[in-house]
Parts: structure tokens; C-alpha cells; sequence
């Protein structure tokens, strides 16, 4: 076992039950962190970041106890973050490891960026369609802007 | 979301293209034909364009249909503080079909999603305005004789200008040839560049509204200039005039031309074209009388006859 997957173990294993999420680049993890909610959370929390990543450079990583998301609030990762990781937590073992995907559509996640498109000024909810993955480019169902992220 | 909605243009395949042209063809031969059968159609404009409104309503009175609705929005709720949902909610109470236009992008896609009641979008925005496009249609249909393997020349400003955008993807089923004639600033995007690469479209790019470029044309499409599109107002100075069409410019163009414009003009077509036979701008705002009509028996599901040629 190599000192970088020990650690990583470490780090995993000192979560009895919950959420782990790795791979996050760490420039965007604080965005990944307020997409979560996880700012309003009462649950034990445990936030990394600038760590060591052969694949991205510096990345980050977030920890929640007691909590499994739903796959939609998941995804929605795959929007700033497409290279995360998954991890569920049960009983100090991983039950369940996948890397987050971007649904083909995307229902009040992102805000158009045309201030004349109807989403903005209406209470409703923000539809997009995903028009491409590498980079990420979405189109407003309402007004047909595209944007990246 | 009633299925015979109009939201844009790419809603719609080549099939009920043509079939919408044939019934447009119908129309403008019986043009009071009382289909609707005192049917009730509102008109929402909440944004006011009294042109495009007085053609969608005397297609519907001709039709022998009834028209509510407003062509003010200061009038309504919606100038206090109504929702457009409610808003739409509350017409669709009462009539058969909703006929809107709005300022705000998407606004007609939205309407179809929280009601029953079948919608044509008359423009929202910048972003769409089907039944030009297929007025538009119509008249090149109607002055050629095909829509099939036409040289289509757009003039003027096909950056902002969305009667263009939207003409040249309706135009992607029927193998057309497109010049697009404008100043560096106000040249087709390039998402419409790619567009007709992926489609395979054929299309030279100009600054130069030459007459090798209008003697090879079978449409000309002209729009207006806008000085409030431009950054940069002495670039506006230098090319205002670049794109302006004058009749002696048409003495050697083909016999089958005819100059669209999808009005109002300012000066960018010359008074003295108007008296020219291949000048065809107010035709055109005709055939949007007998579009409409087509449209409109679409949306409520109504048969027409077929034409006879
Ligand atoms: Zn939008």
C-alpha cells in the first residue's frame, strides 16, 4: 500500500457513516461547499483542501457525517466540479464509490446569465439543456442563450 | 403544453412548413373563409408592435374568429405586479388560443408550460418570431415558385437581426446558397456560421454589397442599420451608407429577383426601388395576413383545403 492511499484510507476511515466527497479541484471547493448547503449543516463536517492530487495539482475535499445526499443534489457537482468522487460511508466502509454526472438537463441549478430572459424576472425555476460536456456548455430552454462554466 | 404551440421556428419540420405554405396559399385565395366559427382568440402584447398585432387580429376576424386581449401592458395587472404565469392562467379561462408578445426572452416557451390552451409566440425579445419567418417563407415560396436551391442574399445587420437567424435555419431543409453582405461589426454571428457548416449550407461571407453579389441573386433580404448597435460610433459613420440598395444597383440582376424587407425601413432601401417590379417588401407584409391565417387553424387543429393549383 502506498503512503498516498494510506492516508487517504486515514482520512475515509475516521467517518463512521456519511458522505465523503474527493477530487474536488480546490479552487472550486468552497463553491462545491455552498452548492451542498453544507454552510447550514449541524452535522460534523471536516473540510480539506490544497491537498496533494497527482491527477489535479491541488484539490479538496469535504466530509459529512450522518448524511447521504440525493443523487440530483450530487450531480450538481458535475457542473463545477466534473473530475469529483463519491464516496458512501457505512460502518467505517465504503458501501458505494461513483464519480458525479451531469444530467442531460438541469431544473433551478443555474441562473441564465441574459437579464432579459423571462427565468430572471418571473418566480420560476431555471431549465437548461446540456449542449456539451468537455467543456461544459448549457442552453436556456426559455430564452436559448449558451453559457460555459 | 398544448402540442400545436408556435414557440420558434426549429419547433416545426419541413412537413408543416410546406403544409402551413399550402394553407397560407388557401387563404390568400379565400381570404374570408369563416374556419374559426366565432372561435375565441386573445391577443397579449406586452410589449406594443401595432403592425404585427393588426395582422394577427384581421387574420382572426377574417377567419370569422373573435378577438380580447390588450395592446398595452399599462393597462393590465401585469403593470402591477402580476405574474405572466397568472396572467395567462387567468386568459386561458376564456379562450381558445393565446396569441402573445412579450419583452422579456422565453416568455412565449414559458406561457406553453402553464397552460392548456395552445400559444403562438408573436416575438419575445430579440429571441424569436415564428410567423415572420414564415411570411418570410411564403413570399420567397410564392415569388419563385420553389424554395428549393435559392441564392438568398442577407443585407445590412445579420448580428442583431433575428429575422435572418431565423430564416436561415427554416431555409436549411431546402438546399439554399446564402451571401451574407455586412460590416465587420455586424456580420452573422458565429454560431450561424457554424450552423450552416454542420448542415452543409452553402455561403460566402462580404463586405461588399457589389453587383457581382446581386446580379447572382434570386432574394435579397435587407435590414436595418441601427446606429445603436454600434461600440464604436465612427464606424457607424463610415459604413451607414455601405449597405443601402438604389435602383440603378438591380439594372443587370436576374429577371426572378425580389428585394424583401421585413419593415418598417428607413433609408437602407431607396425610395426609387419601390416602383421597381422586383421590389416586393410590401407584398411580403401582405403575405403575413395569409401566414397568420395558416397558423392560426394550425394551432386549434383546424383543416384547411388543399389549394388547387
Ligand atoms: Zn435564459
Amino acid at each position: 500500500m502506498s503512503a498516498e492511499s494510506s492516508k487517504k484510507e486515514l482520512a475515509v476511515a475516521a467517518l463512521r457513516n456519511g458522505t465523503v466527497i474527493d477530487h474536488i479541484p480546490a479552487d472550486v471547493l468552497f463553491d462545491v461547499v455552498r452548492l451542498l448547503g453544507i454552510e447550514d449543516m449541524a452535522t460534523s463536517v471536516t473540510i480539506g483542501n490544497n491537498l496533494q492530487s497527482a491527477i489535479l495539482g491541488r484539490k479538496g475535499i469535504i466530509k459529512v457525517a450522518d448524511v447521504v445526499f440525493p443523487e440530483a443534489t450530487l450531480n450538481r457537482i458535475a457542473l463545477i466540479a466534473p473530475s469529483a468522487k463519491v464516496n458512501i460511508i457505512r460502518d467505517y466502509e465504503v458501501v458505494e464509490k461513483h464519480h458525479v454526472t451531469l444530467p442531460d438537463e438541469l431544473f433551478g441549478l443555474v441562473k441564465c446569465n441574459n437579464p432579459k430572459c423571462i427565468s430572471n424576472n418571473e418566480p420560476m425555476r431555471s431549465h437548461f439543456t446540456v449542449v456539451n460536456r468537455q467543456p461544459v456548455t448549457i442552453r436556456c430552454h426559455y430564452c436559448g442563450h449558451t453559457q460555459s462554466h | 403544453m398544448a402540442t400545436n404551440s408556435l414557440v420558434s421556428i426549429d419547433d416545426i419540420s419541413k412537413e408543416e412548413i410546406l403544409r402551413i405554405l399550402s394553407a397560407a396559399q388557401y387563404f390568400e385565395q379565400n381570404p374570408d373563409h369563416k374556419i374559426l366559427d366565432g372561435r375565441v382568440v386573445a391577443t397579449l402584447f406586452f410589449e406594443p408592435s401595432t403592425r404585427t398585432r393588426l395582422s394577427f387580429e384581421t387574420a382572426v376576424n377574417r377567419l370569422g374568429g373573435r378577438v380580447i386581449g390588450f395592446s398595452d401592458p399599462a393597462v393590465t395587472s401585469t403593470s402591477k405586479g402580476e405574474t405572466l404565469k397568472d396572467t395567462i392562467i387567468m386568459v386561458s379561462n376564456y379562450v381558445d388560443l393565446i396569441i402573445m408578445r412579450h419583452y422579456l426572452e422565453g416568455a412565449a416557451r414559458y406561457a406553453t408550460e402553464v397552460t392548456d390552451v395552445p400559444v403562438i409566440n408573436a416575438g419575445d425579445g430579440a429571441n424569436q418570431h415564428p410567423s415572420q419567418t414564415l411570411l418570410d417563407l411564403y413570399s420567397i415560396y410564392k415569388t419563385q415558385g420553389t424554395l428549393d436551391n435559392l441564392t438568398i442574399t442577407m443585407v445590412g445587420d445579420l448580428k442583431y437581426g433575428r429575422t435572418v437567424h431565423s430564416l436561415l435555419m427554416a431555409m436549411r431543409y431546402f438546399n439554399p446558397t446564402f451571401r451574407f453582405v455586412a460590416c465587420n461589426e455586424l456580420q452573422m454571428p458565429q454560431e450561424y456560421i457554424r450552423f450552416c457548416d454542420d448542415n452543409g449550407i452553402a455561403y460566402t461571407v462580404h463586405s461588399d454589397f457589389s453587383e457581382a453579389v446581386i446580379d447572382t441573386s434570386d432574394i435579397i433580404y435587407m435590414t436595418r442599420v441601427q446606429r445603436e448597435r454600434f461600440t464604436d460610433i465612427m464606424e457607424y459613420e463610415r459604413v451607414k451608407d455601405l449597405y443601402n440598395l438604389r435602383n440603378s444597383m438591380l439594372a443587370n440582376s436576374r429577371p426572378n429577383l425580389r428585394i424583401l424587407h421585413p419593415l418598417p425601413r428607413v433609408n437602407e432601401i431607396d425610395r426609387d426601388v419601390d416602383d421597381n417590379p422586383k421590389a416586393y417588401y410590401f407584398q411580403q407584409a401582405k403575405n403575413g395576413l395569409y401566414a397568420r391565417q395558416a397558423l392560426i387553424c394550425r394551432a386549434l387543429g383546424i383543416e384547411v383545403p388543399i389549394v388547387n393549383k
